[in-house]
């Protein structure tokens, strides 16, 4: 449990947002040509970062936007914020 | 088997005030290399390296664990023992573990104190009802024991159900496994390492696994605290750190990692003689022998590796308890934790090869594994053994993600385990 500053809202509490996982995994341009690899990888491989974590959440109680989170998952720790098709501010 | 436990020993032992019982297992340093080396000793890590002793005869190996065994998840769950899934591969796993339950601990000479106190699972709207049953069916196609009871039956079999039909998820019947129940788990843990240790099976405590290295396509060791270990065959079973020891090795799971919490009440009198759980309000509860309510809640919905998990989901479960419950409304939580689960996209485990040569991946048990310890062990031990899995986890493989043969137990399986 901690709290989450919204890029649109501010400061709220984390149950007010759901997780959409890890970032960044961009959807396949031609999924007619991807191999059985390819779909595994984009569908179930994920990083499960123990550290600093890139990930999306969604202020679902709230303005119900989209964006991405800077985390460190062995404490929850939130290192920035930023909108969806902004650049990290992290490198990543 | 020396030191072996009975009447006579624990009244030689009375007799001179408790002071010479011996150590249990040895604390021994690393050897330079083993024949196989087991990753994480919990119970399905030290159970592994039982059978590999026990039943294929390796007896130069070691399990090695960052902490004190039994001090992850095994020690951390609410001790549920079923086998009730849906699909037959899950069926064939989760009984296979049933079945050494029922004679584990004479096997063992270490009582774990398996209690077949009966699970129930209740359903509380009319999609569980026909869930449940169709499970139910399933379940005794694949000769498990499963019974469907109606509301009244679900009240006889636990009194102290409140099966009002005004309550917000009135119980609408439920199915029981008679043959399931509880077990003691730090004994679990204790059992196997005892056990293993008396084949020959170093057990290394402390030593935290730093790196896995590789000589191209073959695992050649492990880099841990206390120095390089060689190995050829490795055996990963680290529970809620699985992705970070594959990363070691260069590989990528489908997991993620999400903490799940527990907690259990002041010690009370006996009050409930089984063990009750419900999907749909996320709640479940039995009693320790101590007394206590031993009640488990559901995961956090991101990934965390805290250990601890959010105040929120605790007071979901507590509300439907109260509410399935009223007789506890005043009781007092004396304790609350969380343990590191890594959960795979179908809800099954992985029982597997990978495709670094002497590298073997036992995960994704998630939020249920400890139900399946000596199944596991036995199974993962006949992978590492043979190099080929038995045809009871050949179903668990992890190249199922690639293959869409998924295992879905999410949704299917009695509980959100």
């Amino acid at each position: 449990m901690f709290i989450i500053i919204c890029p649109y809202c501010g400061e709220r509490d984390q149950t007010e947002f759901s997780s959409g996982g890890e970032a960044h995994i961009v959807r396949p341009k031609q999924p007619t040509e991807l191999s059985d690899d390819e779909w595994a990888e984009f569908l179930f491989m994920r990083k499960n970062i123990k550290g600093i974590q890139f990930e999306r959440w969604n202020h679902s109680h709230g303005c119900r936007k989209w964006f991405n989170v800077v985390r460190d998952t062995s404490n929850d720790k939130i290192h920035a914020v930023y909108k969806m098709g902004e650049k990290p501010p992290i490198n990543k | 088997m020396k030191n072996k436990y009975s009447i006579f020993s624990l009244i030689k032992n009375a007799l001179s005030g408790h002071e010479n019982w011996q150590r249990a297992w040895r604390d021994p340093e690393p050897k330079n290399e083993y024949d196989a080396i087991i990753v994480g000793g919990g119970g399905h890590g030290l159970a592994t390296a039982y059978y590999l002793a026990k039943k294929h005869k390796m007896t130069n190996i070691a399990v090695v664990e960052k902490g004190w065994i039994g001090g992850g998840n095994t020690g951390r769950n609410t001790t549920i023992i079923r086998s009730n899934y849906l699909w037959d591969a899950s069926a064939g796993l989760y009984d296979h573990a049933l079945k050494i339950w029922e004679g584990l601990s004479q096997e063992l000479n270490y009582n774990v104190m398996f209690s077949q106190r009966g699970v129930m699972n209740l359903a509380h709207n009319l999609q569980d009802v026909r869930d449940l049953k169709r499970r139910t069916h399933a379940n005794r196609l694949n000769g498990i024991d499963a019974v469907w009871l109606n509301t009244d039956e679900v009240k006889k079999f636990c009194p102290i159900i409140n099966t009002s039909q005004d309550i917000r998820y009135p119980v609408l019947g439920g199915t029981l496994q008679k043959r399931a129940g509880t077990a003691r788990h730090d004994a679990v843990a204790w059992g196997y390492a005892r056990g293993a240790d008396q084949l020959g099976v170093d057990i290394i405590q402390n030593c935290e696994v730093k790196g896995i290295k590789r000589d191209g396509d073959q695992v050649i060791g492990i880099e841990t605290s206390k120095g390089f270990i060689k190995s050829k065959k490795i055996g990963v079973v680290a529970a809620g750190h699985s992705s970070v020891l594959a990363n070691m090795a260069g590989l990528k799971l489908p997991l993620e990692s999400k903490p799940l919490q527990a907690l259990v009440s002041e010690p009370v009198k006996p009050i409930i003689d089984t063990v009750v759980m419900s999907n749909a309000v996320h709640a479940y509860v039995s009693q320790s022998d101590k007394g206590e309510l031993v009640i488990g809640a559901g995961t956090d919905s991101y990934v965390s590796y805290t250990q601890k998990g959010s105040h929120n989901i605790v007071e979901e479960t507590l509300r439907a308890i109260l509410e399935l419950y009223p007789i506890f409304s005043r009781m007092k939580m004396l304790r609350q934790w969380g343990g590191i689960v890594d959960i795979c996209p179908d809800a099954s485990p992985i029982i597997s090869k990978t495709q670094v040569k002497g590298l073997y991946f036992n995960c994704g048990w998630g939020t249920g594994g400890f139900k399946a310890t000596p199944g596991s062990g036995d199974l993962f031990a006949h992978t590492i053994a043979n190099d080929e899995p038995h045809k009871l986890n050949a179903a668990f493989n992890i190249n199922r993600f690639v293959s869409g043969d998924l295992v879905d137990e999410h949704g299917a399986a009695a509980v959100a385990h």
